[in-house]
């Protein structure tokens, strides 16, 4: 069976981002990017899927600038077979993602999709859902646990409160959670071999799906500032504080 | 027009989340209306009815519905979607799963986790892991949206006088199917509705010494427990617990923060705590730069004492 995991290429999660001063948006240029963290656990999950038999091949896809054939290398150094990558320069929405993502699912003919549950830069949290709602078929998502046999995938949630498990027959649509795995490091030797495999470059214009923003973003602000806290010297001195100057004890 | 708002519910009680998505849908809309679907959920029916401010309480009860799987959910969503200028559910991992799918559906983006509502289409929501605030306009017809809890104050959860109305059930194809549930057992305030957190991060070095350090405190305050990814990560405690981006988001009226650096995944939530109290033996743990008070101390002898002290 195959497997597709999409990836998004993001400001690194260390970064602290910087609103642009004319409010625009934020300032991205020269800033370290990286793989969404969610999406390494999603390609880990397949090439563990792989190695333990369950999946024949796993093709990683992402969709924007050129430089996200960096991300695809990535993934590719971590064991995926091959990768695609649906290049433009344009603003992608989650819904638009998920239109392509949808047209590469059926081209591929994939029995499990996975993806990160959010990228850490619009935290929006909606592609997969969306996609499993556009292919018409069930979705798990914030999965911690994945279990695949006889044409079934069991998975365990994290939701409120704990952890539920549902069973979806496939083809089906997974979101990770951070605790489904802890992805490996790339080694220099597969490094090496992923620069070797192949990326199939595709416009959006050949998928035929309409990518065009539904949301328009009017400005982009820095959160409000917290006023300056003060040190205190010791315990008592905090109690003292929190009963009589913050009142909430 | 009107506005929905999908209850997150028990079948037997309504979640709090429910009260702050309604007050988020009377800044959209006059009228609004709570779709309770679920199984032999009368109960959580009759408490809509009574949350102030909502015109009707739609239920539409159905043994497919008893575990809130996000396609036969959606499917009743779809069915009652048309009327509705806004669909909102709270932002839990509730929301989170089923309204993308209701979006996609109705070919309309979703706006998730808005935390103010400027005007019924334009809406501020947190991005980078709130390390900015974008404004975004909506020109689809139905505007989809989840909404951060801790960015409005809840409505009553009585004074109101809804009227209840039976919808038909929406079939939807069974794909998928209930396995089961493993919830963590406690007695204590809800974390995202606690007024008062204690927290703990690596520094507490074990699980042992959460319990004997972090617990009491928060006993003595009668606060609701968290922690930071890296004490879930070590295995001191549940993923349940985990504030942060990833985790929950929460704004109580106190946070203490113990052995917590302050990552930024970490500050994303809760940042917006009334006070926050962190103690912390490194004085350039980034959770200074947030806390209202500080104290540079080791967190083995000053959470004792500071457990005494409330005494």
């Amino acid at each position: 069976m195959k497997i597709l995991v999409a990836v998004k290429r993001v400001v690194d999660y260390n970064v602290k981002v910087r609103v642009k001063s004319d409010n625009s948006g934020v300032d991205i240029a020269n800033v370290k990017m990286s793989m969404n963290p969610f999406d390494e656990i999603a390609v880990e999950e397949a090439v563990r899927l792989k190695e333990a038999g369950v999946a024949t091949e796993v093709v990683v896809v992402t969709a924007g600038v050129t430089q996200c054939q960096e991300t695809l290398r990535t993934a590719m150094a971590i064991g995926a077979d091959r990768a695609i990558l649906v290049e433009t320069d344009a603003e992608l929405q989650p819904l638009a993602v998920a239109k392509i993502l949808k047209a590469l699912s059926e081209k591929e003919q994939a029995q499990i999709i996975i993806l990160g549950k959010q990228a850490i830069d619009d935290d929006s949290n909606q592609t997969g859902q969306m996609l499993a709602s556009l292919l018409d078929v069930p979705q798990a998502t914030f999965a911690s646990k994945v279990v695949i046999a006889d044409g079934k995938a069991t998975v365990t949630r994290e939701v409120d409160g704990g952890l539920e498990t549902i069973a979806l027959t496939l083809p089906a649509v997974i979101t990770t959670d951070l605790r489904l795995n802890e992805p490996r490091y790339v080694t220099l030797p597969n490094i090496m071999k992923a620069k070797k495999k192949a990326i199939d470059i595709v416009k959006p214009e050949e998928l035929g799906v309409d990518i065009a923003p539904r949301l328009k973003t009017l400005k982009v602000e820095e959160p409000p500032k917290r006023s300056a806290g003060v040190m205190v010297a010791d315990v008592a001195a905090l109690v003292e504080k929190l009963k009589n100057e913050a009142k909430v004890i | 027009m009107a506005a929905l708002v999908i209850a997150e519910h028990d079948n037997q009680s309504l979640k709090a989340a429910t009260l702050n998505a309604v007050a988020a849908a009377l800044q959209c809309s006059p009228e609004v209306d709570v779709l309770i679907a679920g199984n032999e959920s009368d109960a959580a029916v009759a408490a809509a009815a009574q949350i102030a401010g909502v015109r009707k309480v739609i239920q539409i009860d159905d043994s497919a519905l008893a575990d809130q799987l996000a396609e036969p959910l959606t499917a009743q969503i779809l069915s009652l979607a048309i009327g509705y200028s806004h669909i909102l559910a709270p932002a839990t991992a509730g929301g989170k799963n089923v309204l993308p799918r209701v979006a996609a559906k109705l070919d309309v983006a979703q706006l998730s986790d808005i935390t103010k509502v400027v005007s019924p289409d334009t809406f501020e929501r947190p991005i980078y892991a709130g390390n900015a605030i974008a404004t975004v306009q909506s020109s689809d017809p139905v505007k989809i949206i989840t909404v951060r809890t801790t960015g409005f104050d809840p409505v009553a959860a009585t004074g109101g006088s809804a009227v209840i109305e039976k919808a038909a059930v929406a079939q939807s194809a069974g794909k998928s199917s209930f396995v089961g549930r493993e919830l963590t057992k406690s007695d204590r305030p809800e974390l995202t509705a606690a007024k008062i957190i204690v927290s703990g991060g690596r520094g507490l070095g074990s699980g042992e010494k959460y319990q004997e350090l972090v617990v009491p405190l928060a006993d003595k305050l009668g606060a609701a427990l968290g922690a930071s990814r890296a004490a879930v990560d070590a295995g001191y405690v549940p993923n349940d617990y985990q504030v942060g981006q990833t985790g929950k988001i929460v704004a109580p009226q106190l946070y203490v923060a113990v052995g917590i650096s302050g990552a930024i995944q970490h500050l994303a939530g809760m940042k917006d705590s009334k006070v926050i109290v962190a103690i912390n033996k490194d004085p350039e743990a980034p959770i200074f730069g947030v806390a209202d008070y500080g104290l540079v101390a080791d967190l083995f002898t000053a959470v004792p004492e500071l457990t005494n002290a409330l005494s």
